[in-house]
């Protein structure tokens, strides 16, 4: 699955301003209601419920990366986005280290598989450092879809 | 290493999410407590069990066939502590028994 099948080209963010973990959330969630893939009114229910999955253990992967995500009955397919931090957020990731590339995901319930591939795809790009260092150097949304489309195309990882 | 025997079991995802993050960071947690390698394979994939990241690679949805292969001193009790995580329906329930015996 890539990036093109989920991310929401309008409310991917280059530069957070948020510099905590539930602060990431909120601007991320807000750039989704922004371009219309979740609802106003189902935010703070979609918040907490990523806040509570957090609690369970962090989406921090490791290399400055995290995958906050969902499942909420509130979409009717996998809806994403991504936003980098140059300053770096503590996600009390699995490193330990400081995460500078977010990708939130909000999936259907009942689609796991979806959900799966989708995680698939971004750990396979995210094995790949120019991929990454290519998200981090992003200055404009245009840089990051870029190096999105680029992904999606089999420029990095295959 | 390679004096040890090699173990391999064959195991059935179960969890209805598929083995999906969670399940996959308590797998890598798991395997790094033993001193034998650990793969987990499905078809011709081969992932470090220790490694999330590879774990996340498999992308196996309920019903998928893993097979965990250990070798080292400790590859049987790998073995038989890894299983569960990927045949239990619910394997975060394991975890939550383990945080508290700890």
């Amino acid at each position: 699955m890539r990036f093109a099948d989920f991310v929401c080209r309008e409310a991917v963010i280059p530069e957070l301003q948020a510099s905590d973990k539930e602060g990431v959330i909120q601007e991320m969630l807000q750039a989704l209601q922004q371009c219309g893939a979740i609802k106003a009114e189902e935010m703070p229910g979609i918040f907490k419920a990523i806040m509570k999955r957090e609690e369970l253990g962090s989406t921090g992967l490791g290399r400055g990366v995290a995958v906050p995500h969902i499942k909420h009955p509130s979409v009717e397919s996998l809806v994403g986005t991504v936003a980098v931090s140059h300053q770096g957020v503590d996600f009390a990731a699995m490193d330990g280290d400081p995460v500078f590339v977010f990708i939130l995901l909000i999936s259907p319930p009942d689609r796991s598989a979806d959900h799966l591939r989708a995680l698939e795809n971004i750990i396979k790009q995210m094995r790949n450092d120019t991929f990454l260092r290519f998200l981090r150097q992003a200055k404009t949304k245009e840089d990051i879809l870029q190096v999105l489309d680029e992904a999606d195309a089999g420029q990095f990882a295959t | 290493m390679s004096d040890f025997p090699t173990v391999t079991r064959t195991v059935v995802v179960n969890n209805p999410q598929g083995f999906h993050m969670r399940p996959a960071h308590l797998f890598a947690q798991k395997a790094q407590q033993f001193q034998s390698q650990i793969f987990v394979i499905k078809g011709d994939l081969r992932c470090d069990g220790r490694s999330i990241m590879e774990l996340l690679t498999l992308a196996a949805p309920q019903g998928t066939e893993l097979v965990i292969e250990a070798q080292g001193p400790d590859a049987q009790q790998a073995v038989e502590a890894l299983a569960p995580i990927v045949e239990n329906p619910e394997p975060e329930e394991l975890a939550g028994e383990e945080e508290s015996a700890e």
